[in-house]
């Protein structure tokens, strides 16, 4: 079974990024990068199918700069066994970025393409879905728990209020939640290991411009501070006075 | 000519979006899926599904797909319902697409966060049609007024996808992203029993809904639909209360349209009270219980 992981390089989730002053772009100086934590839980959920089940084989795709070659040697030291670059500057909306990916798709048939439910740069929640369509495959989406037999993915995924779980035949797609599994830490060997895998570059195989641009990026207002309370006492009699409660 | 399709879940959801639809002043009509029609929105028509329960999203995308074809703005309620099918019908229409939006600039430029809020990006969008998850609190409440044509619609479903299993939330409580007030609980709560004793407590007390941040569910103190940030819901409560918790980005990303914020917290330094309206440095174990003795009781 073939496994397809698309993953994106994004500034590190627990750092503050904030934008230039002229709303122009992100001040992304002194901001280290790393690879989309729902992808990284996607490339984690391959590695353990491919633990458990041998025929498995992983490839990691990143559409991206080529400084995105350090997050697919990530990929490729937490266990994957094939990367590829779509190497580009293009600025790429979601559409763009699932047509290019569809076209990765179309040439290396995988049965499963399993990626992060979101970028957690731009938090668009689009291209899984939008890849799946023009696939015409099956989709879950925020999977919790990923069951792969012959033939087919079972899928418990997270809904609005609860769970369901579905059963998708292959070739499907999946993208992750945070509950699915925690990556693992990448121990030396592993390392030393990816540095002999095969990475290969790519050119983009289509030409969509974006259809959505960014105009501009601001910070949001920031809430007006407000003020501490020394007691529950005072904290309630606050509440009464805002109008919050009776 | 202008024109949008409102996509809604249920009646609620509706009254929901129209906040949306009715800021965006274009004529609309509204999908709605499940549920008796709500039709006082001010849409020109309520086309109802009338389904019992809501099928995979490969079903439902094949059959909006057909209904779409003279609307130029698509839009939903931001949800994870909303997130699993409109991003599909994009895909099928090859169609662009806004996440979370925000506010309005014009009729093709919108706002909307990135980076768990810490970022608005105003983007502006060419192609038709465009679609859109909305973010309702922004928004003014709807009007209720007139009373839209009704049409059944028996919808197209295709697809593969098989349900085998679903199950919904536990308890009467109100739904997160609905709730008037919401009392959010964090890593501090030893268990889950505790958890549904103080911030369930305190919830039911105010009859508001109960939340919690990622390290409470990833440490079993919560479950999963419980979870607010940039990866869980977002609310827009008059009143949020965040026990123990420290404030992270990913959490206040989904608290941030809240009117009143209050945090309990015994470390005076946390984040949280940086955007808090009101702050308490207190331990949480007392101050829930005294708080369920002097707040009035919903
Ligand atoms: C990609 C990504 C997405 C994420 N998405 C989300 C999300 O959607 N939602 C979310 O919440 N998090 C999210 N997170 C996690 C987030 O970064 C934080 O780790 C998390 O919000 C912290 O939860 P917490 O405040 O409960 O715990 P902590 O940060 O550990 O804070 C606990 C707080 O409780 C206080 N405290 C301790 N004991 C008491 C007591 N007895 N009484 C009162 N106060 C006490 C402490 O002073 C501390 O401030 C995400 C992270 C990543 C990387
Ligand atoms: N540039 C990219 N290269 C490869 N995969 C991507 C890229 N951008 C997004 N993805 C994938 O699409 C998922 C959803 O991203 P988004 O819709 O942008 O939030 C991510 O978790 C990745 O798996």
């Amino acid at each position: 079974m073939k496994v397809l992981v698309p993953i994106k390089r994004v500034p590190d989730p627990y750092a503050k990024v904030k934008p230039l002053a002229d709303g122009s772009g992100l001040d992304l100086s002194g901001i280290k990068f790393d690879i989309n934590p729902f992808d990284e839980i996607a490339v984690e959920e391959a590695v353990r199918m491919k633990e458990r089940d041998a025929s498995v084989s992983i490839v990691a795709v990143s559409i991206g700069g080529a400084e995105t070659e350090e997050q697919l040697r990530k990929a490729l030291a937490m266990g994957a066994d094939e990367a590829i670059l779509i190497e580009t500057t293009d600025a790429l909306d979601p559409r763009a970025i699932a047509a290019e990916l569809a076209a990765l798709v179309n040439d290396l048939q995988p049965d499963v393409v399993l990626m992060g439910k979101q970028a957690t740069d731009e938090d668009n929640n689009q291209v899984g879905q939008r890849l799946a369509a023009k696939l015409g495959w099956p989709q879950a989406t925020f999977a919790s728990k990923v069951s792969p037999a012959e033939g087919n993915v079972t899928v418990e995924r997270e809904t609005d209020d609860g769970g369901e779980t579905l059963l998708l035949k292959t070739p499907c797609l999946i993208t992750t939640d945070l509950r699915l599994n925690e990556p693992r830490y990448i121990a030396l060997p592993g390392i030393i290991k990816a540095r002999s895998k095969p990475l290969s570059k790519r050119e983009r195989a289509t030409s969509l411009e974006p259809q959505v641009k960014t105009l501009n990026l601001e910070a949001p207002p920031a809430r007006a501070g407000g003020r501490k309370v020394g007691s529950v006492d005072e904290l309630v009699d606050a509440l009464k006075e805002m109008g919050v409660i009776a | 000519m202008s024109h949008l399709l409102l996509i809604a879940f249920d009646g609620a959801d509706a009254i929901q979006g129209a906040r949306f639809a009715q800021a965006l002043d274009l004529p609309f009509d509204i999908i709605q899926l499940t549920g008796e029609a709500v039709t006082d929105l001010g849409a020109r028509r309520v086309l109802t599904f009338g389904l019992p329960s809501l099928p995979p999203a490969d079903f439902l995308a094949h059959a909006l797909k057909d209904l779409v074809n003279e609307s130029t703005h698509i839009a939903a309620v931001s949800a994870m319902r909303s997130k699993d099918v409109l991003p599909r019908l994009a895909g099928l229409l090859d169609a662009p697409m806004v996440t979370d939006v925000l506010k309005i600039v014009s009729k093709d430029t919108f706002v909307r966060p990135m980076l768990a809020g810490s970022v608005l990006a105003t983007v502006q969008v060419s192609g038709s049609p465009i679609l859109m998850t909305v973010r309702p609190a922004g928004f003014p409440e709807a009007v209720r007024s007139g009373s839209s044509e009704v049409v059944h619609t028996k919808p197209q479903f295709a697809g593969t996808t098989r349900r085998v299993s679903a199950s919904a939330k536990q308890g009467g409580r109100p739904d997160l992203s609905q709730a008037g007030v919401v009392v959010s609980g964090g890593r501090p709560l030893k268990d889950a029993d505790t958890f549904e004793r103080l911030i369930g407590g305190l919830a039911d007390h105010l009859g508001g809904a109960a939340g919690a941040t990622r390290a409470a569910v990833d440490s079993g103190i919560a479950s999963n639909e419980l979870q607010v940030g940039q990866t869980g819901k977002v609310v827009a409560p008059n009143l949020y209360l965040a026990c123990g918790i420290s404030g992270s980005t990913q959490h206040m990303a989904g608290i941030k349209d809240s009117k009143v914020i209050v945090a309990i917290n015994t470390d005076g330094d946390a984040p949280i009270f940086e955007i808090a309206d009101l702050g308490l440095v207190m331990d949480l174990y007392e101050a829930i219980p005294q708080l369920m003795e002097k707040m009035p009781k919903a």
